[in-house]
């Protein structure tokens, strides 16, 4: 269909990406700024992921091995800061770029000129984040949560240019979220109501809804904490009237929204590439998106549930137990309808599934483990051991980050309009599976003996775990060199891919050429 | 560009700026929020003005008083007693002493808390050295007081509550809003008081 709208096309357009450098620079097109923001995010991923490697190496044996405390103190929040806003979120909005306007019928995003400016900026917010590891006194050491007043009173001079960083990172952000937003709202084909968009279209409305709603509270928390820093304010200083406890207050109803931002795309892409390799319908389409849409609203009542020790009063305890053991509810409507997608279906496991699989087991056991941790009066006893860092490292590494990797081995043959080797892929799949649950498996159990997070050392009792966790941690990160070998054979040459590249696969992107055409739906399609 | 679309970036842009000063507003609601639940231990640091808290047939209570020093504040400070027993519906003076050990003028403000926290919507005081800051020469010494007096609504499963004051070093902290902010209905007060 869309091939006929291309050709016709031809003649009165000026067709193709220009040449060189500035076409990246200059480029307003939807799917030139998606490859960016994605291999942006890629090198974010292994230079966070080398930060990682730093931690796990100092950790492999108990004593201080390799790097001074200030230094993985350093180590462990720019890991954090790295991976949560330079690789996973970046990534996200990359695959919107490049999906969301296939996937409901438009031209481009609606804001072309914002959406480069929007990825533009981020390269340099990271630079300035980056280069506080060279600055006097070091790079911001306070965690990734940048507690006051750990990142006020007791934090490096660079504290400045982190705070730049993260008000650069929120701006592009916003933009990219209106962008969405308004793409989404205005420029669907006709025909297509919203209930009848993909779900990774759905994901990201909701995601950019939160996205919205937080990021300016983050913007708004760190620009307190630049007034306390500078302008002798009080927000967070007790001895002029503030509360650092109000401080976690601010952070965490940015905070917890801000996991869920990093997950909901990643249930859209989970719920498109089980439909496809069980070659059958989506079970329960409606309630994904009401599911979705319920997680999003509940994320904003749940915050307290991460200072559950700061001395809230009872009420408060029960209150943000409860409403947080409720999100367990549509969560499980949306497991529960992916395995009845699978249930009885054409199951192929090519690499895209495998990962898609893995993604629904292992963000399960992530979801177990946040349950427990819910459990107020079990968290007094999780709260800041290792038992919280496999969990969130279990939703965001075999969740988010999975996911983004399964996404990536399905749509890189309508990017490259190559295949990628199957064989490889599988070898990476299997490598990151056993790698991912070596490495973080075995933190519950030394987090329940009661080994504190964030720390250089530990005691002798935890050695033989951490050891192992730190071989899985080597072998995680050496597999993700292969991918980097995979994607680049892939855009470098392979089989052609069809238009519709998998067998029964669904949905406005596949009926385009394999690769897609610089430019898509000038007219828009129609959709019954 | 369609109106649609110029409509939604609108509201959109609207709603990046709400939230932005929501954040802010948050700031003041937290503060009405606790105090008005006496949540987070929030002492109203300000004298009460209600006249009927005094009655004669209050119960037995015992309060521990604590004294802090933050961070590497160097003055001697703790309370003259560290146990008392009281009547709810009685006003009773406590004092703390306070020395500054050091060769230089010194501002210190006390900030209170008190555990359990549900207590301490309670808690009035007539006068309290936390009201405003305390300026010490080198070398000298004063005893704080407080009046402090505990509603007779004090639920009945409170029996013992520990009033915990930690003193800044505010010397180079410019500050004087602060004071004024809390102290509508106070004199001037940056001297000391009662001083021994």
């Amino acid at each position: 269909m869309s091939a006929v709208i291309e050709s016709h096309n031809h003649d009165d357009h000026h067709h193709g990406p220009a040449k060189g450098l500035t076409r990246w620079l200059y480029t307003t097109n939807h799917k030139d700024i998606g490859t960016l923001y994605l291999w942006f995010s890629f090198a974010m991923f292994l230079i966070g992921g080398a930060m990682a490697m730093v931690i796990r190496a100092e950790l492999f044996q108990p004593g201080m091995q390799i790097v001074e405390p200030e230094f993985y103190n350093q180590m462990l929040t720019l890991h954090g800061l790295i991976m949560v806003f330079g690789a996973v979120m970046p990534a996200f909005v990359g695959l919107a770029n490049w999906l969301v306007p296939m996937m409901v019928g438009a031209p481009d995003m609606a804001l072309p000129r914002m959406n480069n400016l929007s990825f533009w900026i981020l390269p340099f917010a990271f630079f300035v984040l980056l280069s506080s590891l060279f600055m006097e006194g070091g790079a911001p050491n306070f965690g990734w949560t940048f507690y006051a007043p750990l990142s006020t009173t007791y934090a490096p001079p660079s504290v400045t240019f982190f705070i730049f960083s993260v008000h650069i990172m929120g701006a592009s952000s916003i933009m990219g979220s209106i962008n969405v937003i308004v793409t989404i709202m205005n420029m669907r084909a006709p025909g297509m109501t919203l209930m009848k968009m993909p779900l990774f279209v759905w994901s990201w409305l909701i995601t950019a809804y939160l996205l919205i709603a937080v990021m300016p509270v983050l913007a708004g928390a760190v620009t307190m904490m630049l007034m306390d820093i500078h302008f002798g304010t009080s927000f967070f200083n007790a001895a002029g009237g503030g509360d650092p406890v109000l401080f976690q207050h601010i952070f965490w109803f940015f905070g917890h929204p801000e996991v869920y931002i990093m997950i909901l795309p990643a249930f859209g892409i989970a719920s498109h590439i089980i439909e496809t390799f069980s070659r059958k319908q989506l079970f329960g389409y409606a309630s994904m998106v009401w599911a979705m849409a319920s997680i999003a609203i509940l994320s904003f009542v749940v915050w307290a549930h991460h200072m559950f020790t700061v001395g809230l009063p009872l009420a408060a305890e029960l209150f943000f137990m409860w409403a947080t053991m409720l999100i367990a509810v549509p969560t499980g409507v949306k497991v529960f309808n992916w395995v009845t997608t699978m249930f009885k279906g054409s199951i192929t496991y090519e690499t895209p599934m495998l990962f898609a699989i893995a993604f629904v087991v292992l963000f399960t056991i992530g979801g177990f483990s946040g349950l427990m941790l819910a459990i107020t009066p079990a968290d007094f006893q999780y709260h800041d051991t290792y038992f919280v860092v496999a969990h969130f490292h279990y939703v965001l590494v075999p969740g988010s980050i999975f996911s983004i990797m399964a996404a990536v081995y399905y749509w890189i043959p309508k990017w490259t309009g190559n295949m990628y080797d199957e064989r490889l892929g599988k070898l990476h799949f299997w490598l990151s599976f056993i790698g991912v649950n070596v490495t973080f498996f075995p933190q519950h159990w030394i987090g329940l003996a009661g080994m504190p997070r964030r720390i250089p050392d530990y005691a002798l009792q935890f050695a033989d775990w951490n050891m192992i966790s730190s071989v899985g941690a080597f072998l995680f990160g050496a597999s993700q060199i292969l991918f980097l070998f995979i994607v680049l054979k892939t855009v470098m040459g392979g089989k052609k891919a069809t238009p519709e590249v998998w067998e029964g696969s669904r949905g406005l992107e596949w009926t385009v050429e394999s690769p897609a055409p610089y430019h898509t739906f000038t007219t828009p399609p129609k959709v019954n | 560009m369609n109106e649609g679309s110029k409509k939604t970036i609108k509201t959109l842009c609207f709603a990046v700026l709400g939230m932005f000063t929501f954040s802010f507003a948050l700031v003041p609601l937290y503060n009405v929020f606790c105090e008005v639940t006496g949540l987070n231990g929030k002492i109203e640091l300000r004298a009460t003005n209600d006249k009927n808290l005094e009655i004669d047939n209050g119960r037995d209570i015992s309060i521990q008083f604590v004294s802090h020093n933050n961070e590497e504040m160097p003055w001697a400070f703790k309370p003259s007693e560290d146990n008392i027993q009281i009547k709810t519906g009685k006003y009773h003076t406590a004092t703390f002493y306070v020395k500054n050990t050091t060769n230089k003028i010194m501002v210190a403000q006390a900030i209170p808390s008190v555990a359990p926290s549900n207590a301490a919507a309670y808690l009035k005081k007539l006068e309290c050295f936390c009201f405003e800051q305390q300026e010490l020469a080198p070398g000298e010494e004063a005893l704080l007081p407080v009046r402090l007096i505990f509603d007779n609504k004090l639920p009945s499963s409170i029996n013992n509550i520990v009033l915990s004051y930690t003193i800044f070093d505010v010397t180079d902290y410019n500050d004087v809003e602060f004071t004024q902010h809390h102290n509508d209905d106070h004199h001037d007060g940056h001297e000391m008081e009662p001083s021994i």
